[in-house]
């Protein structure tokens, strides 16, 4: 039934989209993909953060992951557009597995100084290797709308499209995920690891499958970066991309997939336009360009201080004045109250940010 | 022979930078149990303002001075105001927190001083320093670095251990409640630790801005390896920061010499993970984690 | 548990979505084109040539990159003063890419879908560019003067509207090579050399002229590290005797500053990329301010060899440096007046004699067609070899040596071409006058 809802949804989503893509311009065709890419990665991270309590801050590396083969599985082997997005999430979750495993005992700053430095890392490969990733320039990729739909079809609403495509496929699994015994088991371990293996939950286990879950995201959002750039390099791989994905997934709200689509705008749309109005402000172009990199600065620590659920939550809280909802005995999700011999360096500890009453979606 | 010996000690000048980064973080990390990803930006701008009263005076010492006094009273300030209402949160709050401050502050960087490269001075000569003749790869600027970093640890750590305001300072990192039962300002003393962990990060800036020129995202490279210095050592051990700089300092320099200057993240990620599979905790720490 | 609005906020959210798209695009204004006739040339108005870039406003290329684009804005402003081209005004619209691909794409987007550009013009950086070269060519906008000395702009067949102008990094590699080979035969050649297309480019070009006896080591550096001690260390235990360094200016500055810790002192040939002498003065500064101090800034860059397809700035009794300097200090004063601002305004000189040439309605593909019949040489030192089979640009440069902070030309000017055979032959042209409008 859960599935079938969430089908449901994405099938009227995908209406309302696929509605917009033709009205708008090629241009807002071509912001589609680009959102689409980040709903994808985002969600991702923010299931993880959100609902197994890890904190990575590499999962840029895992987009660099899909992206990279991406480009080499078209490059070299001619696949389709679809066969490299079913294939790129794949290799990521594998990068995933490894790295999860690695890091599976670690606990909150140790994990996120692991990812922070993968981040750092993995992309230096690419210019080790330079005759297989491209070194600098990278490595090209190119995806046209197939010959069926006319010469004139414009790439940006194809790549529109398919990027839409997957990411609402992404968010009805992960949605149904997210409902699943895996998400309760989940949100068991992120609340109270000790408890949860007294109950028989394999820890270590879950750790490393939500690691995997997120990274396959990300590795399938790299490949739909790759097909909107059409270019895979390691320049757009920094650790900036890593924290904008962390940024994008608190601003929206940690553990929603709506939070995903509202972090994902911010970080798309955002940006060029603080810089568009420090230059009618006057500001000489090197200034105006670090304005919105300050901007965001302020954004994050407001928001994490004054608004931790973020848009999402702060919507739900909006949602809750204004439509009623059937009394529930006592919130599912409720947290213990703190226990005194979690250890220091659990992440768990203390309340959490998000107050995950309802499972997954909305 | 003479190679090996020019890459372990020019090593340790670097090195002893990520030491100085890595002792800061330890700092704050054993007194409020965050990790501060903005602690790199927080020495770049203390070291900007060294560079404004270095040109306008003329004097390195007095910028030197005042890029310290900076460092103490960035560390104040970003403790009472944007750190205090995330001490008691989840780990995750801190993070973004602190991450937020770091682009933040980059942000200003470039807005008031611009991207350009900044040649900062030095206080010593940079000719090398010869022995019989073999030139030893680093110069009395490097052997002043070492000094320094050294001198603010061994001062450090004479605070901690012979000082009240130490003992302190020890106690409301060990167990803030009991602490504060027993009189200590719990909240004035981790303002205290933050400003100390900025004035070691100002240090860091300042002396490694002459080899890295200064530029907003100048501290970024040198934060992270910082940080990777400070997990491989433990992140509650000053000693392992000190060691785990140095270890990383030399050994990333041999990887840059003998096997090429890309490998060098990603022998620090080998490293790192190295490190955390065997001691998850790092190679001194003292607190021992349950497994569950 | 029953949600009785699960299924609307899904939808609710897609709506959202649009709507923000929408809105978004009525907040920015879209200039240029706006309610002209459907057969209009985009970004060409009664008034106005709109045109776009994408540069490294932000991140690790800004420093010195950055000045680029106000240095051409600067020229077009002086060219709008005095009339503008047929009584158009050309406005320069460049964009922040931080020097990463996909923020080009998104970017070079914008300025072609929304803002509706005539071309793009001199976009900064050879991965950032070749994100978006495919797509320019397939949507036929004209792609002028890339700022990237990769030679894989020219190449007509396949990117017909793209056009390089700077010196490719294969031939000044050559010129280099050639001199190197003259005048150090025998002697010990180190290459050192950034990690990427740039560097390597530089390399096959030297590899072309001197034999590979000489050479006795390779050190490559990546700009996220600055820790070079290293590689120096190696150049210096390989023995060499001249260093051959393409690399930018900070990390030549280094390279300097390295050398002097090991206490070695080689001769130094760099690339024109990293030895403007006024950069790497402003990086080496903090170093010749000591008092009593046993380094000068001056000292660190004296006899430095480099190559130079623009005139020498220190040269003022050439027109072109008198009318680039005029026009920097009326209109761009703020910048100090070096090699960046210098290839700005010498390039946006170019895309002003394209525009002239390409008359009085210009259309896009008249404007190719325009720089393919040849432009006349402008502020560089060798002439422009345009044609309908070549799109490289300027192809020749002189020898210089740096001498009290200034870029002193050694002998000819000297042209080749980007293949092995092709010879280092001098140019016996010499450089045209500046238009004394100071338009072409």
């Amino acid at each position: 039934m859960t599935l079938l809802r969430h089908l449901a949804a994405a099938i009227v989503a995908g209406a309302v989209i696929w509605a917009a893509s033709v009205q708008l311009s090629a241009f807002r065709d071509f912001q589609m993909a680009q959102i689409a890419v980040y709903v994808v990665a985002i969600a991702g991270l923010s299931i993880l953060i959100g609902l197994s309590g890890q904190i990575s801050i590499g999962n840029g590396a895992f987009m660099a992951v899909g992206a990279y083969a991406t480009a080499l599985l078209m490059t070299h082997l001619n696949w389709p557009w679809w066969a490299v997005f079913l294939a790129s999430p794949a290799v990521a979750a594998v990068a995933g597995a490894v790295v999860g495993l690695a890091a599976a005992r670690l606990h909150g700053p140790y994990l996120a100084g692991a990812t922070l430095m993968l981040a750092v890392a993995l992309p230096s490969l690419a210019n080790q290797f330079p005759g297989v990733f491209g070194g600098d320039q990278g490595l090209s990729v190119n995806v046209f709308p197939p010959a069926s739909l006319g010469a004139n079809f414009p790439q940006t609403r194809w790549l529109a499209w398919i990027c839409a495509l997957a990411a609402l496929v992404t968010l009805v699994i992960l949605a149904n995920l997210g409902r699943s015994r895996v998400g309760r088991n989940w949100r068991a371990i992120r609340d109270d690891p000790v408890a949860a293996a007294l109950a028989g939950l394999p820890v270590g286990r879950l750790r490393v499958l939500a690691f995997v879950m997120s990274a396959a995201c990300a590795g399938l959002a790299g490949a739909m970066l790759a097909v909107t750039t059409s270019l895979v390099s390691p320049g757009s791989f920094t650790l900036s991309l890593s924290i904008a994905l962390l940024a994008g997934a608190v601003l929206g709200g940690l553990g929603t997939l709506l939070g995903a689509l509202w972090g994902a705008l911010v970080i798309v749309l955002v940006p060029t336009y603080v810089t568009d109005v420090a230059t009618s402000h006057g500001f000489s172009g090197g200034v105006a360009a670090n304005i919105p990199i300050a901007a965001y600065g302020v954004v994050l620590i407001v928001v994490i201080l004054i608004f931790p659920q973020g848009i999402q939550g702060g919507l739900r809280r909006l949602a809750k004045q204004f439509l009623p909802t059937p009394p529930t005995l006592g919130s599912p999700g409720r947290r213990p109250p703190v226990s005194e011999d979690v250890g220091p360096d659990s992440p768990y500890r203390r309340p959490p940010v998000s107050e995950h009453q309802e499972e997954g979606t909305s | 022979m003479t190679e090996f010996l020019q890459f372990t000690l020019g090593g340790v000048s670097f090195g002893m930078v990520y030491a100085a980064i890595a002792l800061s973080l330890v700092l704050i990390w054993r007194g409020t149990r965050i990790l501060n990803y903005a602690q790199g930006a927080m020495a770049m701008l203390c070291t900007y303002i060294a560079l404004t009263v270095i040109t306008h005076t003329g004097s390195y010492w007095e910028g030197f001075v005042v890029a310290l006094a900076a460092g103490l009273v960035l560390g104040a300030v970003v403790e009472r105001t944007v750190i205090r209402p995330v001490e008691n949160k989840p780990p995750l709050n801190a993070v973004v927190v602190t991450i937020g401050l770091l682009v933040l502050l980059e942000g200003i960087a470039g807005i008031i001083y611009g991207g350009q490269y900044r040649s900062f001075p030095t206080a010593f000569s940079l000719t090398g320093l010869h022995a019989r003749s073999v030139p030893l790869g680093i110069s009395r600027n490097d052997v002043f670095v070492a000094c320094a970093v050294l001198a603010v640890a061994l001062a450090l750590a004479a605070l901690f251990r012979f000082t009240s305001v130490g003992l302190r300072l020890r106690a409301a990192a060990f167990n803030p409640y009991a602490a504060r039962l027993l009189g200590v300002r719990v909240g004035r003393v981790l303002t205290l630790g933050w400003a100390l962990a900025g004035l070691i990060g100002a240090l860091a800036g300042l002396l490694v801005s002459p080899d890295t020129f200064l530029y907003p995202s100048s501290m970024d490279s040198i934060f992270v390896l910082g940080f990777t210095a400070a997990v491989i050592g433990g992140l509650d051990s000053p000693v392992g920061a000190i060691v785990g700089g140095l270890i990383l300092g030399i050994g990333l320099n041999y990887v840059g010499g003998y096997l090429g200057s890309n490998l060098v993240p990603i022998f620090g990620l080998i490293a790192l993970m190295a490190v955390l599979l065997i001691r998850p905790s790092g190679l001194f720490s003292v607190t021992h984690e349950r497994q569950v | 548990m029953k949600r009785s609005f699960s299924l609307r906020l899904p939808v609710v959210a897609a709506a959202v979505t649009a709507a923000s798209l929408v809105a978004a695009g009525c907040g920015s204004s879209s200039s240029g084109g706006s309610g002209g006739a459907a057969a209009s040339v985009p970004g060409i108005t009664k008034t106005q040539i709109l045109i776009g870039s994408h540069q490294p406003l932000t991140g690790p290329a800004a420093p010195g990159y950055s000045e680029i684009a106000p240095a051409a804005n600067a020229y077009f402003q002086y060219v709008n003063a005095h009339g503008g081209i047929y009584g158009r005004k050309i406005k320069y619209t460049y964009l922040d890419d931080g020097y990463d691909p996909a923020k080009t794409t998104s970017v070079v987007h914008q300025l072609v879908l929304q803002d509706n550009v005539f071309a793009i013009f001199n976009g900064l950086g050879t991965p950032t560019h070749l994100a978006v070269v495919k797509y320019l060519n397939s949507a036929k906008v004209p792609d002028l003067f890339i700022a990237s000395g990769c030679d894989c702009w020219d190449n007509p067949s396949t990117y017909p509207y793209s056009f390089g102008w700077q010196l490719d990094y294969i031939r000044e590699g050559k010129i280099l090579g050639a001199y190197i080979k003259q005048h150090f035969a025998g002697k010990k050649i180190g290459y050192f050399f950034q990690n990427d297309e740039f560097g390597q480019d530089g390399v096959k070009g030297l590899d072309m002229e001197i034999p590979h006896s000489q050479v006795v080591s390779r050190q490559s550096y990546v700009p996220t590290n600055v820790n070079i001690g290293p590689a120096v260390a190696a150049l210096k235990a390989s023995g060499a005797q001249v260093v051959v360094s393409f690399s930018i200016p900070a990390f030549t500055a280094l390279l300097k500053l390295t050398a002097l810790k090991l206490g070695w002192n080689p001769t130094f040939v760099v690339s024109d990329v990293g030895s403007d002498p006024i950069t790497l003065a402003g990086l080496l500064e903090a170093f010749a301010k000591k008092g009593g101090a046993t380094v000068q800034g001056n000292q660190l860059t004296q006899g430095i060899i480099t190559d130079g397809y623009l005139p020498t700035l220190g040269n003022t009794g050439n027109s072109w440096i008198a009318l680039f300097k005029k026009v920097h200090d009326t209109y761009d004063a703020k910048a100090p007046f070096d090699g960046n601002v210098l290839y700005g305004e010498a390039v946006a000189y170019a895309f002003v004699q394209a525009m002239v040439k390409a008359g009085k309605n210009p259309t896009r593909a008249g404007v190719v067609k325009a720089i393919e019949g040849g432009l006349s040489q402008g502020a560089s030192v060798a002439p422009y070899d345009y044609s309908a089979t070549d799109h490289g640009g300027i192809m020749g440069a002189f020898i210089g040596v740096i001498q009290n902070g200034a870029i002193v030309q050694q002998g000819p000017v000297w042209t080749t071409d980007t293949t092995p055979s092709g010879a280092v032959t001098p140019f016996t042209g010499t450089q045209p006058a500046a238009p004394a409008s100071g338009m072409p």
